[in-house]
């Protein structure tokens, strides 16, 4: 599984300023339906964004169904985004429905491992800066965008004011290419087959194979 | 040993690194991959998809949990639409591969994080990853034991290995002994209500001292379970004599001089003197009490006679987020918790399934009755421990009192099986998510331990098991 290469996107943001967003709430259960990676955007944030449950009349007062969003690419959230469930849904379901990066005050780890490998950047930043982005956005949705560039690992702010963020080389370069990160591990096919191989005399009860003969 | 002295999950670590990838990822081997229908067929399904091969299949075990009916005389059939196609998809995937699968009918199979422990598929000092992000429950008994995604899992499969961020590392230690009538899951929520639903993330968190030397492993389970409420990367305990007692004979780990040469290498299996922590953090057990959730997020736990607290008493919380978890749970502050009628009751999930949650809270509803009008379900966290209570009669006791008695499986911890407790209804749950709509829609969750649960269901109200415990 790759995302798209992403470098830079200055989008239409959607301000969704609240801590401990789950995964839960991201994708509920119920529209996990079949055992497949796509046909989830609906579901996003379902509890929220409709006004029955399982059904799909939007909810007026919840931000995603604002009209002056349509489009957003960008989320902006509090801390600790993606807790709960491990469901990759969460990030197929954010990726599915256009969002290709999420600039919040702190990720869980899962989520932002799985955010990364579907080509959806994690992007931390303190709160005032995300409340500032947040308020500048709100005045006019669909000119006040904010870009983010990878490479130069920034945020630019509708007034033009920049925020660094920072990301690991390898989650960057996966990200910046979007490369299959499956492909790229079989290339160290040998390097794994001989780490196994001397890791198999020094910790032979380790491989069950060996622990049954 | 020479060197710096490094801590247990550093030495972990080191063992299973195969390359450095940049400053801060590893690519590491991973000893045991653990899949189950929900999260693990799509991924199993990717593999055979994308033309690839399980590296080595006897590393893989799964199971099915997440979406099976629990209700007995059950089939493939799920009350959630489309959950069979979830089982079916992973069974012909398992078949398809080789890998040893702990079906529907097998006297083996259950909730994944019971069933690895029981069966000794985690063992101390292995990499043990699974899609599902309780985990690092199997962190206590020593293992490096992390949740992934599925791609993650679909990775690892392909490669025997993932590419892993090294966490931080943290160490709690917690001092003195649990008093009477609280447990593993009081500590627990505890700390949560103490460092924040965010906590712990990125770290990993390594319990340790005089409250975790006594705990038995089932506690030990439940803790290392609930660090996932922490966003911990992952939780572990350094495995000792009762760790080793317990794995002992179980039907997949090593026996013999394996063995021997196993457990020698697991006695070393702990943080050196001077190891030096990300963070450290100290608490008593003795201050612990027994502890109920009030709102939406595992952070929002308060002690058993304490009330529902204001903005003031919450620094966990924003506004936005006191005042959404009090709407949706129907409560205003200075409410006293104990006392709170509730609709329903449950036992069971990865928290607490085991068998000595299900004998402790058995021993509460001995020669009771569960209050009218409270839907009360137990559901044993696998097919032996199901065997094993009612061997021990604690089936009666359960059915006795009122309760509906299962067949092994995640059921209503949330809704992944379709069954719920109902709109807007008030449950006392021992599982590990209060989140909104966790347990079914719009379903009110209060997180607590097994014997809070069973005093609850007596009493029909939010209740102080220390009332009842024998």
């Amino acid at each position: 599984m790759s995302g798209r290469p992403f470098t830079t996107l200055t989008a239409v943001a959607l301000p969704l300023l609240r801590d401990n967003v789950n995964t839960d709430a991201i994708i509920p259960s119920r529209e996990m339906k079949h055992v497949s990676r796509r046909g989830l955007a609906d579901g996003l944030f379902a509890d929220w964004r409709y006004t029955a449950v399982g059904g799909r009349e939007a909810d007026p007062s919840f931000v995603l169904n604002d009209p002056r969003y349509a489009g957003c690419a960008i989320l902006l959230t509090g801390s600790n985004f993606g807790c709960g469930s491990s469901r990759e849904h969460a990030a197929w379901a954010l990726a599915e429905y256009g969002f290709r990066a999420i600039v919040a005050e702190g990720f869980n780890p899962i989520f932002r491992g799985n955010a990364i490998l579907n080509g959806v950047v994690p992007i931390v930043l303190a709160r005032a800066q995300i409340e500032t982005l947040a308020a500048q956005v709100a005045a006019d949705p669909v000119r006040q965008r904010v870009t983010v560039d990878l490479r130069a690992m920034q945020v630019t702010a509708p007034d033009s004011a920049t925020m660094a963020f920072t990301l690991d080389a390898e989650p960057r370069e996966m990200l910046l290419e979007g490369l299959d990160i499956i492909d790229l591990t079989l290339k160290r096919r040998a390097e794994i087959a001989s780490f196994r191989s001397s890791d198999r005399q020094a910790r032979p009860w380790a491989y069950p194979e060996a622990a049954k003969s | 040993m020479r060197g710096h002295p490094k801590t247990l999950f550093e030495k972990i670590w080191a063992a299973h690194r195969i390359a450095a990838l940049d400053s801060a990822t590893d690519l590491i081997a991973i000893d045991r991959i653990l899949l189950h229908e929900r999260t693990g067929g799509i991924a199993l399904r990717g593999i055979a998809e994308s033309g690839r091969k399980v590296l080595d299949t006897t590393q893989v075990f799964a199971t099915m949990d997440h979406v099976v009916d629990t209700r007995p005389g059950r089939t493939d059939a799920t009350l959630m639409e489309s959950g069979r196609e979830f089982i079916t998809a992973t069974r012909e995937a398992a078949h398809a591969t080789g890998i040893r699968l702990f079906d529907l009918g097998d006297p083996a199979q259950g909730i994944v994080h019971v069933i690895s422990p029981e069966r000794g598929i985690v063992l101390p000092g292995l990499t043990l990853v699974c899609p599902d992000s309780h985990t690092g429950t199997q962190g206590a008994l020593g293992a490096l034991a992390w949740g992934i995604g599925s791609t993650e899992a679909e990775h690892a499969l392909a490669t025997g290995a993932l590419r892993a961020r090294k966490p931080k590392t943290m160490r709690i230690s917690i001092s003195g002994r649990l008093a009477f009538g609280v447990t593993a899951k009081d500590l627990a929520l505890a700390l949560i209500g103490r460092l924040g639903a965010g906590g712990a993330s990125g770290h990993i968190i390594e319990f340790a001292g005089e409250a975790i030397e006594s705990l038995d492993i089932e506690a030990r389970l439940t803790l290392c379970n609930m660090a996932t409420e922490l966003s911990a990367f992952s939780a572990i305990i350094a495995p000792d004599a009762r760790a080793l007692d317990y794995l002992w004979g179980k039907p997949h780990a090593p026996s013999g001089a394996l063995w021997d040469s196993a457990a020698a290498y697991w006695n070393t299996l702990k943080s050196d003197e001077g190891a030096v922590f990300d963070m450290n953090l100290n608490f008593d057990a003795c201050e612990v009490s027994p502890m109920v959730t009030w709102g939406t997020s595992p952070q929002q736990a308060i002690s058993i006679d304490a009330h529902v607290p204001d903005l003031m008493a919450s620094p966990r919380d924003t506004d936005e987020s006191h005042a959404r978890a009090l709407t949706y749970m129907d409560l205003s502050p200075g409410t006293k918790i104990a006392g709170l009628p509730i609709g329903a009751a449950f036992i069971g999930s990865c928290t607490n399934s085991r068998i000595s949650d299900l004998r402790r809270a058995a021993a509460i509803l001995s020669g009771r009755k569960v209050a009218e009008g409270v839907k009360a379900i137990c559901v044993p966290g696998s097919t032996p421990v199901k065997h094993q209570a009612e061997a021990e009669g604690l089936d009666r006791i359960f059915r006795e009192a009122g309760f509906e008695w299962r067949e092994s499986g995640c059921s209503m911890c949330f809704f992944s099986g379709g069954e719920s407790f109902g709109t807007r209804q008030r449950v006392i749950s021992s599982t590990n998510r209060n989140f909104e709509s966790r347990q079914g829609p719009q379903t009110r969750t209060h997180l607590a331990s097994p014997e809070t649960v069973a005093a609850s269901a007596i009493a029909g109200c939010i209740a102080d098991p220390r009332r009842f415990v024998p």
